[in-house]
């Protein structure tokens, strides 16, 4: 049984597989969903974080767990929609201490908010960067 | 210029001054004098022991992945070379990698080989400018000489192919941008084989000389756990027994058709990932040799009009590691959005685990042994847990680093 | 009447290297003007590591948010006559990363720059002469 197929009989109808190519496996997931999803694919398949995406839509930030399967040669990116207005978001830092700077860094630049974070500071905006404005957001110049 | 008593000095005098005051340090960057400055790496001392330590990062920041959505994929790649000037290359490979896999655009063989032969030629030279500045720290000014020395053949390579000693500008979305001339192929071998005799060499002079194995041994270990908890990629991870390697892991361009070791060790201390960059060079060499052998001929460049719309993923080991690109396609010129993680990202908060507990004197070579960008080792500062002073700076830190050696070196 | 303080500074001038937000190629061509190769010092020129003994400022990278103050106070700490030289093609103009949110105003406009030596990175040759021409310019 290939990973994908692993995946989806192990999650059902909480996620949905699809398989870009050997290589390229895209889940999505609900957000009450994803620390389950991301802890067996992190503690019981022994995946690697590589990074976490973020983008903005107009409906929500979607974020992108990217996890590595070096022993497999696949990446695995795990989907995620953070609603707007509220854009909160658990924290994975309990399950992969590896989150913890990309989640700062989402969280600067697109504004949510990762409940459970330990240090939710600034990691690369300058100090004297104003409150409320997120460089990455569609309309938000930064100017 | 005036003298200690403030009167002006003979024109001779002041050319001795100028040779007395010359210091023994080779400067690394900038100093900051005012000593109010947040650094960027901060240790936090009781006595002689680190006890905690900061990272502020943020001084480079340029926002460059806000400037690639206004950039055309052609433009972007020039964007993404200019991250860092150490892994130029490394940058464009993985977003080129990326782009094409959005729609699974083939690339033909011969750029395929080109590819794999700069980003390993990237590799030595990246390693070699590593091992001079870890040279510096601890004090052995002629491996700092000895090994930028040797970067210039590797340089020369560069200037050779691409027309450019850094930046090279030859990666492109579907191939490369400049071919390797037939004629050029034994300057280019004579040239690897004296790289390689020089790693070689370097490589014995390191793992055999007593003083620096004891300078290194032991120091700054990170544990395996550790090593995995965070993430780590690259010789950092390797040297502490974690088995990755994108090369391998995830075949791209011609790893898959070369051979060559992957260099793991378990021990995790500053003296292990030196090791394992030295003998990454030597692989380096011998990856490059084949390729520039088995090279087809053909075209190099797959000509592309159209991204295609979908998300694309691109990964390169990058000297320092895995470096990771990702980018969605909306079918136009620009990319909706491009995300760029560096190998240091991952790297540099491990600092945490390997410094912390460990002597003052050590903690600007440990730092160091991470391979952050080379100006973010420059920006350090050791302050005292309870008084909050600032006790020392970078340069001092680097000065304390190097006394150590001496102090070794005399009791041998 | 010679000028000692200037006859000082052309025998033998104290490069400090100024590095802003850099891409670091820069900064170690800068690095490299130091080895055999290209081996600054036999032309008397020396790179020190602290601003307050600098003669000749070597400036790299653009300007951000972040290093704005830090590079402003670095350069007022510098002893007068100095001399400015922009290195690289950020520090002359900003380059591709003039629209950065992040990014302030370019280094002429912060700073008086004597020399302008563009590249991307300019070769080590073209940082000597660079440091050369700036030092003629001292009358």
């Amino acid at each position: 049984m290939n990973l994908a197929e692993e995946i989806s009989q192990k999650f059902g109808h909480n996620v949905s597989v699809s398989s870009k190519s050997k290589r390229r496996i895209f889940v999505g997931v609900s957000k009450s969903d994803a620390k389950e999803l991301l802890s067996y694919l992190y503690h019981d398949l022994c995946a690697r974080f590589s990074i976490a995406t973020g983008t903005d839509t107009p409906i929500g930030v979607e974020i992108l767990y990217h996890m590595a399967f070096d022993r497999l040669g696949v990446i695995v990116s795990v989907r995620v929609l953070v609603e707007k207005p509220e854009l909160k978001m658990p924290s994975l830092t309990e399950i992969i201490p590896a989150t913890e700077w990309i989640e700062r860094e989402i969280h600067e630049m697109l504004g949510v908010d990762f409940i459970g974070h330990p240090n939710l500071e600034r990691l690369l905006l300058p100090d004297d960067w104003p409150e409320g404005i997120y460089p990455f957001r569609k309309g938000d110049q930064g100017k | 210029m005036t003298g200690p008593k403030g009167f002006i000095l003979s024109a001779k005098e002041i050319r001795e001054n100028n040779m007395a005051r010359k210091e023994n340090i080779i400067p690394i960057g900038p100093f900051h004098p005012l000593l109010e400055e947040p650094e960027f790496f901060k240790f936090y001392v009781e006595g002689e022991k680190v006890i905690d330590a900061e990272v502020r990062i943020g001084y480079n920041h340029r926002g460059i992945e806000k400037l690639a959505e206004a950039k055309t994929y052609d433009q972007a790649v020039f964007l993404v070379e200019r991250i860092c000037g150490i892994c130029s290359t490394s940058h464009p490979f993985a977003f080129v990698q990326a782009v094409e896999d959005v729609s699974g655009i083939e690339v033909p063989e011969r750029a395929q080989y080109i590819r794999t032969i700069i980003g390993d030629l990237e590799r030595i030279h990246s390693h070699l400018l590593w091992v001079g500045l870890a040279a510096h720290f601890i004090g052995y000014n002629t491996v700092f000489m000895w090994a930028w020395k040797y970067r210039e053949p590797v340089l020369d390579i560069f200037e050779k192919i691409s027309g450019n000693r850094n930046h090279y500008g030859m990666f492109k979305v579907g191939g490369v941008r400049r071919d390797i001339k037939k004629s050029d192929l034994p300057e280019l071998l004579k040239a690897i084989d004296e790289v390689e005799s020089f790693c070689s060499m370097l490589l014995k002079a390191v793992i055999d000389d007593p003083v620096i194995r004891a300078r290194t041994k032991g120091i700054g270990i990170l544990k395996k756990k550790d090593a995995l908890d965070m993430g780590v990629v690259g010789p950092v991870a390797r040297a502490s027994g974690v088995d990755i390697d994108i090369r391998k892991d995830f075949p791209y361009a011609a790893y898959d058709k070369v051979s060559f070791e992957k260099i793991v060790m378990t021990e995790g201390d500053v003296f292990a990932r030196t090791a394992v960059r030295l003998l990454e060079c030597v692989e380096s060499t011998k990856i490059i040799r084949q390729c520039l052998k088995k090279m087809p001929e053909g075209p190099i460049d797959a000509e592309v009009r159209e991204v295609g719309v979908g998300e694309g993923i691109g990964q390169h080991e990058a000297p320092r590691g895995e470096v990771i690109h990702y980018t969605k396609s909306n079918g136009s010129n620009y990319p909706e959005r491009h995300k760029i993680r560096a190998p240091s990202f991952m790297n540099v908060p491990s600092f945490k685990k390997t410094v912390i507990g460990e002597s003052i004197a050590d903690a600007a070579l440990i730092t160091a042994a991470v391979d952050p960008c080379y100006c973010c080792t420059e920006r350090m500062a050791v302050i005292d847990k309870d008084t909050d002073k600032i006790l020392l700076n970078g340069n001092e830190l680097v000065r304390l680093c190097q006394e150590k050696t001496e102090r070794i070196r005399n009791k041998k | 009447m010679i000028n000692i303080f200037t006859w000082g500074l052309k025998k033998s001038p104290w490069v400090f290297h100024l590095a802003a937000s850099a891409c670091n190629n820069c900064d170690i061509e800068i690095l490299d003007t130091l080895t055999p190769k290209f081996d600054i010092e036999r032309f008397g020129m020396v790179l020190v590591g602290s601003p307050r003994h600098a003669d000749v400022l070597l400036v790299s990278g653009i300007v951000n948010r972040q290093s704005i103050d830090r590079f402003k106070r670095t350069y007022d700490q510098a002893p007068k006559p100095k001399l400015v030289v922009a290195v690289g093609v950020c520090a002359c103009s900003a380059d591709m990363f003039r629209d950065s949110y992040n990014f302030v105003k370019p280094v002429d406009e912060i700073i008086p720059v004597d020399v302008y030596v563009p590249g991307c990175p300019p070769k080590p040759e073209a940082i000597i002469a660079g440091i050369v021409k700036a030092l003629r310019k001292v009358k």
